[in-house]
């Protein structure tokens, strides 16, 4: 069937649940109104027992399903905006990560953290933020960040049966924003897999999330053969494609919405240094939020990567 | 449109066994005379362990420890009224529960000399591992709770803290979600008076620690926390209550008479006077006292149970001391399941 981002994550949801007893839902207004997004719209009143509205309260969402998943269950929480996923940092970093390195194994976290991400939406403070950084560097979480309803439903999938903590950022600018082909059968995407959205061979674009689309609008019509890769999971990271596809075309310019300094785009940087610095032609261009507080709607959009200066990096890449 | 009272609330205290062995026997839980020597072996092991360990951190054997000096009845008391089946979330001083459930000893010291290994046969007891951040396995707790819930399991689940854990927000967020969603969760607070250097006066500003249980719609009460009668009573009735999905705080009234840690000097921040009240109030000499009375206690019995644990104790610590160091690798083999092609990349070079 035809569907959005919303809709892709809750079939996704609602397959899980039909298949597996133990997956739950918790979260602020995620029972009967859906979601503020409306992404677990109808889950509660097909599976009442196991969707949990919360109380309002980040670190005790997360809390609990550390010890929900401590005693068998698969929570799979979400945490209305990113902006208000801080009060849970410590029990992320503090605990769900830990907790199978603390007792060698004897105790596990598979738990997945559901959030909206990003800008672009005209929202208020808190709802526009790009954070994903703080757990890419936490040993012991791993992160996804799907960029279309396809992949978005396979990933989740994959999110909910794997064995660890899971952060699944959900781009906010793209919940309703195309639709495509999402097969109602059960699939699953492999996390730690980047997928190649289009093959080149002059420069590479690393991107991911709501950037990928963007990416494709900057490169429509350009004279260059280009290829792009949506790392589709943060961590653990797929340095295999980038690293491969970086070493034949020796031209790279990476692209997030995270502020620049520590951003992802740093960590693929240092990895291409590490693996192939010599096959570079030129140095590597980032297009990031810059290192700022993101704006409120009045200056939202300066703070915004762009199809302008995506273009102005891949031409001073390709020109140098 | 008046104003007047809509709210008012009492909190109980309980104490059943006086400072000179004397049981209120309209108050007393019923308990055989095999349990009362039990729970007072218990508390023995527990304060013969305890004298150990600092012995072995002193002596360089073991890393940073923190004493239980003390709190026996309140730790033994209270999980003394609990099922093998019922799951507990303790904090980092509940050597006497760990002790109570069989952890095996080796492994508990290894982990204080800095061993992970040490945590992994925590599961086998029901228990979760020590936690270190102060405050935060509350919530775990009520999570765990809440799963045996929704999968109709019949335990309950305990989790101990001490007072300066009711300052932190997670406690009032696993507190709420305790009582919001009828979890069966007992929450033991071991008020010892001090977290680290700060009193509990300057901790909180509540008469009581137990009150704060009103504001989330929950049974609070004050106990004895030196009181072991006391102790298993209380946290007996609160058995019952999670079953009913009724939640319980229970603020265990207790002196912690030894350092926070070995790495602390509580001389710089409280009396010897105020230290020698609570010597008084020893939890192990009143359950003595009580026990003699009832001709449950002899010289030679009690020479025997040091002679006992001591030797107990005395091969643990062999046992924990022959344990092989473990393989540099493990640093890397539990971040998660499986190793990621980054982490399989570090491991050969940590070779």
């Amino acid at each position: 069937m035809k569907a959005n981002l919303v809709q892709a994550i809750n079939m996704a949801l609602n397959q899980e649940m039909s298949k597996d007893k133990s997956v739950i839902l918790l979260g602020e207004d995620i029972g009967i109104d859906g979601g503020v997004f409306r992404v677990t719209e109808g889950l509660y009143q097909k599976y009442k027992d196991r969707v949990f509205d919360t109380p309002l309260a980040e670190s005790g969402i997360v809390g609990t399903s550390i010890g929900l998943a401590l005693n068998g269950l698969k929570p799979v929480a979400e945490i209305q905006f990113e902006g208000f996923i801080m009060p849970a940092l410590d029990q992320l970093i503090s605990h769900a990560s830990r907790i199978r390195n603390r007792s060698r194994g004897a105790f596990s976290v598979p738990i997945v953290i559901r959030s909206p991400i990003g800008g672009g939406i005209h929202a208020l403070e808190h709802h526009s933020d790009s954070p994903e950084t703080y757990f890419v560097h936490t040993p012991g979480l791993k992160v996804v960040i799907p960029s279309r309803p396809y992949d978005a439903k396979g990933l989740l999938i994959s999110a909910i049966r794997d064995p660890d903590p899971v952060i699944f950022f959900e781009p906010k600018k793209i919940y309703r924003a195309f639709k495509e082909e999402v097969p109602e059968k059960e699939y699953t995407i492999p996390l730690g897999k980047a997928n190649i959205i289009q093959e080149g061979d002059d420069l590479t674009i690393i991107t991911y999330g709501s950037w990928v689309r963007e990416t494709l609008k900057a490169v429509e019509g350009l004279k260059y053969s280009i290829e792009i890769i949506d790392l589709r999971t943060l961590k653990p990271l797929d340095v295999k494609t980038i690293i491969d596809s970086v070493s034949r075309t020796g031209r790279c310019v990476i692209v997030h919405e995270a502020p620049k300094t520590l951003g992802l785009a740093a960590e693929i940087i240092a990895i291409i240094n590490e693996k192939a610095l010599l096959s570079l032609q030129a140095p590597i261009e980032r297009v990031t939020g810059y290192d700022t507080i993101v704006p409120l709607p009045k200056l939202e959009d300066y703070y915004m990567p762009n199809t302008e200066r995506i273009k102005k990096s891949i031409e001073k890449v390709m020109n140098f | 449109m008046p104003k007047k009272i809509i709210q008012n609330f009492n909190i109980e205290f309980l104490s059943i066994l006086d400072e000179n062995g004397k049981a209120d026997s309209k108050l007393m839980p019923k308990l055989s005379n095999n349990d009362i020597k039990l729970m007072y072996e218990l508390m023995k092991k527990t304060r013969i362990f305890d004298e150990k360990a600092l012995k072995l951190q002193r002596e360089g054997r073991l890393g940073t420890y923190a004493s239980s000096l003390g709190q026996e009845a309140a730790q033994i008391g209270s999980a003394y009224a609990l099922d093998k089946e019922d799951f507990i979330f303790p904090s980092f001083r509940e050597q006497g529960v760990y002790l109570l459930r069989g952890m095996p000893i080796d492994q508990y010291l290894a982990y204080w000399r800095g061993d992970e290994r040490g945590m992994y046969s925590t599961k086998k007891v029901n228990m979760f591992t020590v936690t270190i951040p102060v405050g935060t396995h509350m919530l775990h707790a009520a999570g765990f709770g809440w799963a045996s819930k929704i999968k109709k399991e019949s335990r309950v689940v305990v989790t101990y803290f001490g007072d300066g854990a009711t300052s932190e927000g997670d406690f009032h967020e696993a507190m709420n979600f305790a009582s919001v969603f009828e979890i069966p969760l007992i929450f033991i607070c071991q008020n010892n008076q001090y977290a680290i250097s700060v009193p509990v006066s300057k901790q909180t500003k509540s008469a009581t620690i137990a009150q704060k249980a009103i504001a989330y719609g929950m049974y609070g009460i004050k106990v004895d926390g030196n009181d072991v009668f006391a102790m298993y009573k209380s946290t007996k009735e609160a058995v019952e209550r999670a079953k009913k999905g009724k939640p319980t705080l229970i603020e265990a009234f207790t002196y912690r008479r030894n350092d926070h840690t070995t790495s602390d000097d509580a001389k710089k921040y409280r009396n010897d006077k105020e230290l020698k009240q609570w010597d008084k109030k020893d939890p192990i000499e009143r359950l003595k006292k009580y026990m003699i009375t009832k001709k449950l206690w002899t010289k030679e019995y009690e020479e025997e149970l040091d002679r006992k644990f001591n030797d107990e104790m005395d091969e643990a610590i062999k046992k924990m001391e022959s344990i092989e160091d473990p393989k540099k690798e493990d640093i890397l083999n539990y971040v998660y399941a499986e190793l990621d092609e980054n982490l399989k990349e570090q491991k050969e070079e940590l070779k």
